[in-house]
């Protein structure tokens, strides 16, 4: 049986303390900058609270892995660079990288540092990913959101890596690490910044009937009526209007959140060694209510045991749930 | 004096007097909690950046009253307001007021009681992002320790405003 780890998200040293207790095996965090694909503000870590939190972690048994998953733009590596070697410095248990070019330094700077492929590297196949394994030491790859179960079975048997699947979250594919949408409208890059729909471009806006319009960098691209449920207020979930379609379709994604509790078993054994739960944006409360979920879930099934999973939905977005790729290629 | 169909309820001058009374009345709490709040959770501020100067209007529906906050480690402010008695907030945000309590206490989640609708945010979207992630990453109970405050009453309160929240919530499921 695969080891089944719970990979947890962390957003704030709260939120770290709340996934270890609530029992992750690994929590993910990032620095307050564009290394990492939750640039968000207000929100991650500075060196001195990477420290403590490590501490923690270490002291509960829990590994801490550092995002370090965006792209440098050109002559701007020092910050990825100095970013490495503070997390060197603190003792976090893995890398999580996306560029080549971030790979490559730190599996020739701290080869004693695990490095895991993020999502954002898109690597979706067993010549991909054992290009990276190859080249730069990578022990464990993160699965874009676009293969199904027997695909990811597939992929086991031809790489020499562990494999982390993507197991409940937000659900906005785009070809991962590809999206260049929010730079359309906003100019600050997904893949660079670290930004998906900077909050300082995003505005609501209140209908005299109670409905709600969300815009991004003043284009509207979306309307919620009065009792509708919401999502994000991302480029690829909106809805928008064609000539062909103008009642307003969702042109890319709809606002849904993956939940793959029923298919655990099924990813456990197709060999998938860790789960990741998205959420590094969200409150302490879904990072309590989810990682406990999925912990019970798991210890169920390694148990042998049938797992009796709680009702997550309310923690999704637009209040709706799928099983995208991993179940069917017709996702939506 | 008659009240026009086009005027607003908050508008309405029996509902302002007694808006305005209610502000009043809570006034000396509120600056007593913000000052304490400020003193024992000073890493509150670093996570608001730029927006330590920024006017929240801070609305809980079924009170008389809405809620001006400006962050400002110098100087925090907390005041109630009539609803219409601040006309220029950087940010609003408005929901339930044991929502909002839930939601400062991190035993709710902020994107999910805006997926259901539940929870409303205005103006200045980083600004807002910035004070839950702020509020987030604060330990204990805020609701617990305000309640501490008043000793026994604040908590009696407290523990009666959340039954009757929780059963309402649980009521409207049932339907």
């Amino acid at each position: 049986m695969s080891l089944a780890e719970l990979i947890c998200p962390a957003g704030t040293p709260a939120a770290l303390r709340t996934a270890v207790d609530a029992g992750a095996d690994a929590v993910y965090c990032g620095f307050q900058d564009a290394t990492n694909a939750r640039n968000f503000p207000g929100l991650n870590f500075t060196p001195d609270e990477l420290a403590a939190s490590v501490a923690y972690a270490h002291e509960r048994g829990t590994k801490v892995l550092l995002a370090l998953n965006t792209y440098p733009p050109a002559g701007k590596v020092d910050l990825w660079r100095q970013a490495a070697e503070t997390g060197a410095l603190l003792g976090v248990d893995a890398f999580i990288v996306a560029d080549m070019g971030v790979a490559d330094y730190i599996a020739r700077t701290y080869p004693e540092i695990r490095l895991h492929l993020s999502v954002q590297a898109a690597a979706s196949s067993p010549e991909a990913i054992r290009y990276y394994c190859e080249n730069f030491g990578v022990k464990r790859v993160v699965l874009p959101r676009i293969l199904t179960i027997p695909e990811i079975r597939q992929i086991r048997k031809e790489i020499p890596c562990e494999i982390e699947t993507f197991i409940f979250g937000n659900h906005g594919l785009m070809v991962e690490g590809r999206c260049s949408l929010t730079n359309y409208l906003t100019g600050q890059s997904t893949n660079m910044d670290g930004v998906c729909s900077p909050a300082s471009d995003v505005d609501y806006v209140r209908e005299p009937d109670g409905s709600m319009s969300s815009q991004l960098a003043g284009f509207t691209i979306d309307r919620f009526g009065p009792d509708e449920k919401a999502g994000y207020p991302t480029i690829c979930k909106g809805r928008y209007t064609a000539p062909h379609r103008p009642e307003g379709y969702y042109a890319f994604e709809e606002p849904v959140s993956l939940n793959l509790s029923r298919l655990l078993p099924e990813l456990i054994d197709a060999g998938v060694h860790a789960f990741k739960i998205e959420g590094r944006q969200r409150s302490k409360s879904y990072v309590r209510g989810v990682v406990s979920a999925f912990r019970a879930a798991v210890d169920d099934i390694r148990a042998g045991r049938e797992a009796n999973m709680a009702d997550l939905v309310a923690l999704t977005e637009g209040q709706k749930q799928t099983q995208g790729a991993f179940q069917t290629k017709k996702w939506r | 004096m008659s009240v026009s169909d086009e005027t607003p309820p908050s508008q309405w001058p029996g509902k302002r007097v007694a808006a305005q009374l209610s502000c009043l009345v809570v006034q000396p709490f509120l600056t007593r909690i913000v000052r304490r709040i400020a003193k024992r959770h000073p890493s509150l501020f670093a996570r608001l950046g730029p927006h330590q100067g920024t006017d929240f209007l801070i609305d809980p529906q079924e009170l008389p009253f809405a809620l001006h906050l400006r962050p400002d480690p110098q100087a925090p402010l907390l005041r109630a307001v009539p609803r219409d008695g601040l006309q220029h907030a950087g940010a609003t945000i408005r929901g339930r007021f044991m929502l909002l309590l839930e939601l400062i206490d991190a035993e709710h989640d902020g994107d999910a009681a805006f997926f259901s609708r539940d929870l409303e945010v205005g103006g200045d979207t980083e600004a807002v992002v910035r004070l839950r992630n702020a509020l987030d990453d604060m330990d204990g109970s805020l609701a617990e320790e305000t309640a501490a405050m008043f000793s026994r009453p604040g908590r009696a309160v407290l523990t009666r405003l959340r039954r009757a929240y929780h059963g309402e919530i649980e009521t409207r499921e049932n339907q």
